[in-house]
């Protein structure tokens, strides 16, 4: 019966996405909270219905073959071995259906690619679900993720500080499966909670980057439909925009050492105005808990020790 | 071709003086014997490497982190410590489960083995080419696995035993920064070595089946193995230069002071990954080529059909060796190439599935029409174009960069390549030891084992790589030692699959013994009508040397 209701949580569906995270049971993938999510989840639904088809395609053929072909349903077997048309179709098909994959295939790798124009966007006037006007004439917002062994560095580029430094904090995980994990349930789930969540505001464009600060490690939230290396040497690119507010969590994506288990990825996703007040109380140097506190709540279990960022901030003002 | 087109020259018993124990196994030039070299290793390196998997099933079927810790304690960890070290080691031993069963199992087995055994069996050769340097490719290999196993038991990093960063062995953590330790510096020189006993034994298959074919046998005659392993060799000699400079690079940046992959001296690590990637994906063509070949035959023998479509499916395992060159980078859409760079990687991996379905629809055209019948590797080959079908088309899922954006590094991908390689490669391995056994041993195995080790691993290892796919959609990371408990369902699953495997291959064993106790004579050929390859006119085992006078085919036999 669970799997019934999981197989229908395959169809489509514009549910709000509150909380993403893996679900007992699931699957398919986690709900979309992204435009770019929501496309390669109907790109990859039509891509499986082709797959499931051919498969199947393949199996009746095959059962076929055995029921009408075995040795005492036809005791002389025939001897050809050649039939033109027949290969010529088993050719031409399969290209055929390739060409159709390749299609939206394309066009959904080059809109998630490549950076939208924001500009030319908040000049379009005709509703396109793919288009956000209104946040496009916003503006960007642009933040860092730089992966650390093991934990995650954000840093936002465009918001200075008294001192001209951007607002920088490191995101460690709760749990590493060791004696001093930290956290209970009310602070999110096992493995995939942070201390300091990266905050984000909802409606926006979305500029990420990605870098390294040993070895390569992947950024990646599954609900947005990203994951980018973050490689040594390198500043890679990529954008979304959050339609829902919620909690997305991720997790590093790319081996990266002992601790590559224990390097979750959490995003709070707030309205604009919450994140104003965030962005502008870590500018400004006050209280950095209080900050995140006001976002979420508190981790329960006392942090002993404040992390090397809140150090550094504290250290700049 | 059928046999009584081919005059067939039995050797004179009374010259079929074989060596004495040492000799006959150690300084092996016999390619009978070494292919049986080669099985047996494969057959102890496989051991090792189910055992790795085992581990990994065993720490998976729950969250937390568990068996792997117990293990710890037993070499005197404790407490924090000892998770520290299973952490460690986990990865340790996904990187070389991938690693064991590539370079040691699934390649020695199909090319080492069968490779060794039937292809000159099938061409009309009396041996190799170069029978000395097939004993030196057999005794390198051997000694690159002992040097691989000896490097999971130096240090890596600090305190930390073994090499943990995949088999893929991407720097920087493969690197000084990542790995300081002597482990890596090992393991570079067990992947060199296997990589040269690899390349002198395609340089052997190479000279053989262009020299060395029977009279009359033209390369359009030739059967479908020894054009599986030719392009496969071909492959080989192509790709394995490419792996090895990588390694050589990465060794002179471990310990001479170069900076190829090092961004702080201007290297970049991602020329690593196009170098290794380069080799990589050929890599994985050289696994499943020479199945698909031992499949051809195994399906043509029961179907008692010649096998449909000949051309079209030799010259589709050429065009799918030679697309395989062209289509690297799709093993790395993250790492952050241009969108149109990713395009012509959609496109080119996504032509390859164009000769795959060639081949699996001429081997069910091969099967209708005929008089198909089930014996045990008949099964397994009917078993392997299923399950082969599936991870086929999942590998067009992920040749989207943009789902593979979703699905990268994910148990999705682990589900696709186990599809291709666990349930294609090995059920490969295993319709090809069923359909030859009797052949090479000269004794019959027992059916009704066959078919019980056939339906418990079938099974078994859907159980265990099915649910990968749900995992995999759901956002599940591979080579992580513990996991989201919304993941623990479809693990749990999984590792049940393993627990059915590892029935299976208590069943393979059983049936392996039973056959080495009963001794039942084999006749030379078991498959009547059917078996149509030269191998077949030989007795089983066949003598120690064979095709003294060379066996001629006919013009007019078809191959």
């Amino acid at each position: 019966m669970r799997f019934l209701i999981a197989l229908l949580s395959i169809l489509p569906f514009g549910a709000t996405a509150l909380a993403a995270q893996p679900e007992p049971g699931a699957i398919n993938f986690q709900p979309a909270a992204t435009r770019i999510a929501e496309r390669i989840h109907n790109f990859h639904f039509g891509v499986l219905v082709i797959i499931t088809i051919i498969t199947l395609f393949v199996l009746a053929l095959l059962i076929w073959v055995c029921l009408r072909y075995n040795k005492r349903a036809n005791p002389v077997a025939h001897k050809f071995s050649h039939n033109t048309v027949v290969e010529i179709v088993w050719t031409v098909v399969p290209v055929i259906i390739l060409v159709v994959i390749a299609g939206p295939s394309f066009s959904n790798l080059f809109y998630q690619e490549n950076e939208p124009d924001l500009e030319a966007i908040a000049a379009v006037e005709d509703a396109n679900p793919n288009l956000y006007p209104e946040a496009a004439s916003e503006g960007w917002i642009t933040v860092k993720a730089q992966g650390n062994q093991w934990n995650w560095t954000y840093s936002f580029p465009d918001e200075l500080d008294s001192g001209g430094y951007p607002v920088e904090f490191v995101s460690n995980p709760l749990q590493r499966g060791l004696s001093s994990d930290r956290g209970t349930e009310a602070n999110g789930p096992r493995n995939l909670a942070t201390d300091y969540p990266l905050v984000l505001p909802v409606n926006r464009y979305i500029r990420y980057q990605t870098a390294a600060s040993d070895v390569i490690h992947s950024w990646t939230v599954p609900a947005f439909g990203v994951k980018t290396d973050a490689v040594p040497g390198r500043l890679n690119e990529g954008w979304f925009l959050v339609e829902e507010t919620g909690t997305y969590y991720g997790q590093c994506s790319e081996l990266c050492g002992k601790d590559h288990a224990f390097m979750p990825i959490e995003v709070r996703v707030v309205e604009a105005d919450q994140y104003e007040a965030w962005i502008e109380s870590l500018k400004a140097g006050e209280d950095f808990d209080a900050a995140f506190d006001a976002i979420r709540p508190a981790i329960t279990a006392s942090i002993e020790e404040p992390t090397d960022a809140a150090l550094r901030l504290a250290q700049a003002q | 071709m059928p046999m009584d087109q081919v005059s067939v020259a039995h050797d004179d018993h009374a010259h079929d003086h074989k060596p004495g124990f040492f000799t006959r196994w150690f300084l092996s030039t016999n390619h009978k014997d070494i292919g049986t070299l080669y099985l047996v290793f494969a057959l102890c390196a496989g051991i090792v490497g189910y055992t790795l998997s085992g581990l990994i099933r065993w720490e998976l079927a729950q969250p937390g982190i568990g068996p792997l810790t117990g293990i710890m304690e037993m070499f005197g960890y404790q407490g924090d410590q000892a998770i520290e070290h299973a952490k460690h080691f986990y990865n340790v031993v996904i990187t070389y489960h991938g690693l064991i069963m590539i370079f040691f199992m699934v390649m020695p087995a199909l090319i080492g083995g069968f490779g060794n055994w039937f292809v000159p069996l099938m061409i009309g050769a009396p041996d190799m080419a170069f029978p000395r340097m097939n004993n030196i490719s057999f005794w390198l290999t051997v000694a690159a696995f002992i040097m691989a196993c000896i490097s999971m038991l130096v240090p890596g990093t600090g305190q930390f035993l073994g090499f943990g960063g995949g088999w893929v062995l991407y720097p920087p953590l493969s690197s000084a920064t990542g790995h300081p330790g002597p482990s890596m510096d090992l393991l570079i020189l067990s992947l060199h070595t296997a990589g040269i006993a690899s390349i002198l034994g395609a340089i052997n298959f190479i000279v053989t089946i262009l020299n060395m074919r029977a009279p009359g046998m033209t390369i359009h005659k030739m059967p479908l193995f020894a054009w599986s392993v030719l392009v496969t060799a071909v492959l080989l000699l192509l790709a394995l230069p490419v792996l090895a400079g990588a390694l050589t690079m990465l060794l002179t940046d471990r310990n001479f002071g170069s900076q190829f992959f090092d961004p702080s001296g201007g290297g970049d690590p991602i020329m690593f990954q196009h170098l290794f990637w380069f080799f990589g994906h050929p890599e994985v063509y050289i696994m499943i080529l020479p199945a698909f070949g031992i499949i051809s035959h195994i399906v043509s023998t029961f179907s008692k059909k010649p096998i449909f479509g000949y051309l079209g499916m030799a010259y589709a395992m050429v065009s799918i060796g030679a697309i395989g060159f062209i289509v690297w980078a799709h093993h790395m859409y993250t790492v952050g190439m241009p969108s149109d760079m990713k395009a012509y990687f959609v496109a080119a991996t996504m032509v390859i599935a164009v000769p795959t379905g060639i081949k699996i629809f001429s081997w069910i055209a091969t099967m209708w029409g005929g008089s198909i019948d089930f014996e045990v590797p008949m099964v397994w080959a009917i078993g392997f174009i299923f399950l082969f079908t599936v991870g086929g088309v999942t590998g067009v899922v992920l040749a989207n960069a943009g789902i593979d954006h979703a699905l990268h590094d994910t148990y999705y991908v682990v589900a696709h390549f186990h599809y291709v390689l666990s349930l294609g490669a090995v059920f490969g391995l295993f319709a090809g030891w069923y359909y030859w056994f009797e052949k090479m041993f000269g004794v019959k195995y027992n059916k009704t084992i066959g078919y019980a080790h056939f339906w418990t691993m079938f099974v078994g290892s859907n159980l265990l790589f099915f649910p990968q796919h749900f995992l995999g959609l759901d956002g599940m990371p591979r080579r992580y030692i513990d996991y989201a408990d919304g993941y623990a369902t479809w693990h749990f699953w999984s590792s049940m699959g393993y627990a059915v495997t590892l029935v299976a291959t208590a069943i393979f064993f059983v049936g392996m013994i039973e056959a080495a106790i009963r001794r039942r004579k084999a006749a030379a050929n078991p498959w009547g009508e059917g078996a149509t390859t030269l191998e077949w006119t030989l007795p089983s085992p066949p003598p120690f040397h064979q095709f003294n006078e060379l066996p001629e085919v006919k013009p007019d036999s078809h191959h």
